[in-house]
């Protein structure tokens, strides 16, 4: 657990040092234009546009860094070679898979972190939002950071035996489709038979279910988030990626580095 | 002497390839050899000749299609023998966003080393390595051969018992191949174990008890450097001088080949002294005198056209 | 750890995993459809705020939006839900997105105007969505339709209708009935002819599949309200005859008024109520797409 932790940071180091939370200067701007923008459009609803604003810039950002950087996680240090001197030392494959998703998660945590600061610094020079508003709105970014360290497990797997590419592909389409999920289980359709219905059913309650973390209307609304679903996305997310990790694990510990 | 460092016992490497991974391509057959505790070991080949994969066998980055191999006892499989080996890959490449001191202290962490002496013994790899000028500088912007040496210091960072250098040499000039080799015949002296490969003669010879010849996968022969080597000395170089134009020297002189005023000329062993007269005895200035052997890649060409002919393993092993 | 034993390990924990995230997921459902019940959310209502976000993508964003029109709508419809709140700030968007989305103020017209079960029972937005429709596309004569529509069945307001009609039948391009309308509302007032033949033109005119659908439905109502007419003269009769009601229409058949038993547009038979009036049968889908409001014609 000590050596996950060393790669954990120096993943974070890398992030750091590739400059990847510049993304927060965009984030800064979007959020100064909106600012700029609501004041000038919207009358009565500026909290809410900052809201669902901020938290879908949040999450976008989020989402690019965790697909692109997750995808090369591992991929990246096969084709460089920068893995054969730290496998040759007593580093166990998952030790090192566990470093490298524990490391994007913090650089995520960290940027996401201060994104929210940025959100709520927005929210208090537009109005002096109620307690109500600020609770469901930290929800919302925390329910954003699980669905973040879930990409980032998926992400991670795809990287293990695919080209990045692929693995972008992959990640994304498998992001989607955790979005329709709802869809999926209502389908209906005359041209299908039964039994694929009650596959693509089965499939709905299997595949990772993005929606379960979409609350951002309830907080741009400012409701509040029962805590029991804070507790059952929490533990969703945690089972997830450790399914996910797990199988990521198995394939990159059969994995012959070339 | 207890265990050997290093046991290998039928190592067979195939990698899969082609529509559905159906074909096959062998890189390794059936490896027997052992590393002696204490021994230098030059591991010598052609290109794709299955160095590089019984060393990255040896590491545990890629698994065996059959076979074991045990380094200190331990089956390679067990990770727990890696605080005791030091590996440098071929071709090395690191986090190029880290420096030099800060790699290095990273893989000190990773071996568990405490702080006090992470700082001493990452300051002192750097300055064995001739990099601490060079310390705090990214390793994006390090030449090949500054890699290298990066590289050999991680190898060696944690005090391991075993030292396995996949082309340790190759990048460097003079000055770093003269280097590297101090630094081997200094793990030497403190009874470490080394097993590097190269393809180039010279380093084999000058450092390893023993050497191992591996072409087309197979291991061809296991013996001293000279026995394998300097087989058949293909007789004496004679470099002289000569300005005249004597008769009794033609014969001599046209099988020579002249630069300037210098020749250079091949006889048999038996020749060497009646040639040496001959050309005393006409005035000629005799430079040097050295034995003429066959060159490292005659011997390879010639083990693998016998490979490609398929006939049996040539026999140079001779303990 | 041998290769079996770390398999089957792994298989092990896959299928511990997946079945905590079925089960998991179950409760997730169960705890979001509690808080999302009253999350019919619009989170941008303002059409100019969304315009300005979508920056020169708002034809794009307007098509999106206009999915998400009939996406509410048919899904409302079909859990039959009636409160559609959410129509006219959705089309309101739409509209200012594209203001040359022709179908959508088409639909909005329709569907806002339109009493319960089928509509949002507000004729008032659904006028101003088609006058600003008639504002962003005075060339399009159509609108004028849709709008003597409104006051026609859904205001009962004939003098408006029949001014619409007539103004929407000077504009080019438009049909000569639409003049025909204009005479025969201004004449007579509301009259089933008219009404089915103002549905069956919206019916053959439209390409939209929920207008369509909804003129069907609105085209069969009328059928069965004439037939229900028919049906309650001939019991008229009946009880002239018998002294009493007719309890169901095989005592008409019987009696020789009528050839056999009828059936509504869908193919169930009517039925008498306790007063001996025809209805509509509960059992047939046209049932419940009766105006919740019987007021209105």
């Amino acid at each position: 657990m000590r050596r996950v932790g060393i790669v954990a940071l120096n993943t974070f180091r890398e992030a750091v040092r590739d400059r990847v939370l510049y993304n927060l200067v965009f984030f800064a701007l979007v959020m100064i234009a909106a600012s700029i923008l609501v004041g000038q459009i919207s009358i009565g609803i500026e909290e809410m546009v900052i809201v669902s604003l901020g938290l879908s810039a949040i999450s976008v950002i989020g989402l690019l860094i965790a697909v692109f950087i997750g995808v090369g996680l591992v991929s990246k240090e096969m084709d460089k070679r920068t893995l054969y001197a730290l496998l040759a030392k007593p580093v166990r494959r998952w030790e090192f898979l566990l470093g490298k998703f524990g490391g994007l998660v913090l650089t995520l945590t960290v940027n996401t972190i201060a994104m929210a600061l940025g959100l709520f610094l927005a929210l208090g020079v537009i109005t002096q939002s109620d307690e109500h508003l600020a609770g469901s709105v930290l929800v919302a970014v925390y329910f954003i950071l699980l669905k973040l360290a879930l990409v980032v497990a998926l992400a991670l797997l795809f990287s293990c035996y695919t080209t990045p590419l692929l693995a972008i592909l992959c990640t994304a389409g498998l992001y989607i489709a955790g979005l329709f999920v709802k869809e999926m289980r209502a389908f209906q359709s005359d041209t299908v038979s039964q039994a694929v219905q009650s596959v693509l059913r089965g499939l709905s309650y299997i595949l990772p279910n993005f929606e379960n973390f979409d609350v951002m209307a309830a907080a741009a609304h400012g409701r509040a988030i029962p805590g029991l679903l804070i507790a059952q996305n929490t533990a969703y997310a945690a089972l997830y990626c450790a399914v996910v990790l797990a199988a990521a694990t198995a394939i990159f510990t059969r994995r012959n580095l070339k | 002497m207890a265990t050997p460092a290093i046991e290998i016992e039928n190592l067979t490497k195939d990698y899969p390839f082609g529509f559905l991974h159906l074909k096959k391509k062998t890189s390794l057959e059936g490896l027997t050899m052992s590393v002696e505790n204490g021994e230098v070991f030059g591991f010598l080949g052609p290109n794709g000749a299955g160095k590089s994969t019984t060393i990255k066998l040896l590491v545990g980055l890629i698994f065996p299609t059959a076979g074991t191999a045990r380094i200190l006892g331990k089956p390679i499989s067990d990770i727990s023998m890696h605080g005791d080996i030091g590996y440098l890959p071929e071709q090395p490449y690191f986090y190029d966003y880290l420096t030099a001191a800060e790699l290095l202290d990273y893989f000190a962490r990773i071996h568990d080393l405490p702080a006090q002496e992470r700082k001493a013994r990452v300051d002192a790899m750097l300055k064995k390595v001739g990099l601490e000028t060079a310390r705090k500088i990214q390793l994006r912007k390090y030449s090949k051969g500054m890699l290298q040496r990066v590289g050999l210091a991680q190898a060696i960072l944690h005090d391991p018992k075993v030292v396995i250098l996949d082309e340790p040499m190759s990048g460097l000039d003079p000055v770093g191949r003269r280097e590297v080799r101090d630094i081997i015949l200094e793990l030497k002296q403190a009874g470490k174990t080394v097993l590097f490969s190269t393809h180039i003669l010279s380093d084999a010879e000058m450092l390893c008890d023993r050497v191992g010849v591996i072409v087309g996968g197979k291991l061809r022969g296991v013996g001293a450097p000279d026995e394998i080597v300097g087989m058949k000395p293909q007789g004496m170089e004679i470099l002289f001088e000569y300005t005249g134009d004597s008769k009794g020297l033609r014969g001599l002189l046209s099988k020579a080949t002249q630069t300037g005023s210098r020749y250079r000329l091949q006889v048999a062993e038996a020749d060497l002294y009646a040639t040496m007269q001959q050309l005393c005895g006409a005035g000629a200035k005799v430079l040097s005198v050295s034995q003429v052997r066959a060159t490292l890649e005659e011997y390879f060409m010639h083990l693998v056209a016998a490979d490609r002919a398929q006939a049996p393993a040539v026999e140079v092993s001779g303990k | 750890m041998s290769t079996g034993a770390s398999r089957t390990l792994l298989c092990a924990v896959l299928l511990l995993g997946f079945s905590g995230v079925w089960r998991l997921q179950h409760g997730i459902d169960a705890q979001l459809n509690t808080t999302r019940q009253e999350q019919d959310d619009l989170t941008l209502r303002s059409g100019a705020l969304v315009k300005a976000l979508s920056l020169e993508y708002a034809p794009l964003a307007a098509d999106l939006y206009w999915t998400r029109v009939v996406q509410y709508y048919g899904g409302k419809h079909e859990s039959q839900q009636t409160n559609l709140d959410l129509l006219w700030p959705l089309l309101d968007v739409t509209t200012t997105l594209d203001p040359n989305l022709i179908v959508a103020y088409r639909f909005g017209g329709m569907f806002l105007s339109d009493a319960p079960p089928r509509g949002a029972g507000k004729p008032e937005q659904g006028i101003e969505l088609l006058r600003r429709g008639i504002r962003n596309n005075p060339e399009y004569w159509r609108f004028y339709e849709d709008l003597g529509f409104i006051y026609y069945f859904d205001l009962g307001d004939y003098p408006k209708a029949a001014e619409v009609f007539l103004e929407g039948s000077k504009r080019p391009g438009a049909m000569i009935w639409m003049k025909t309308f204009a005479a025969r509302i201004s004449e007579k007032g509301e009259s089933p002819e008219t009404s089915t033949m103002l549905w069956s033109e919206i019916y053959n005119s439209t390409s939209e599949p929920s207008i369509k659908e909804n003129a069907k439905v609105h085209l069969q109502l009328l059928r069965a309200r004439a037939d229900c007419e028919q049906l309650n003269k001939l019991a008229a009769e009946y009880k002239k005859r018998a002294g009493h009601p007719p309890a169901n229409m095989r005592d008409l058949v019987k009696a020789g008024l009528l050839p056999g038993l009828a059936t509504d547009p869908v193919g169930v038979q009517y039925w008498f109520d306790l007063e001996g009036n025809a209805q509509i049968n509960p059992a047939s889908p046209l049932f419940k797409e009766q105006r919740v409001d019987n007021k209105r014609p």
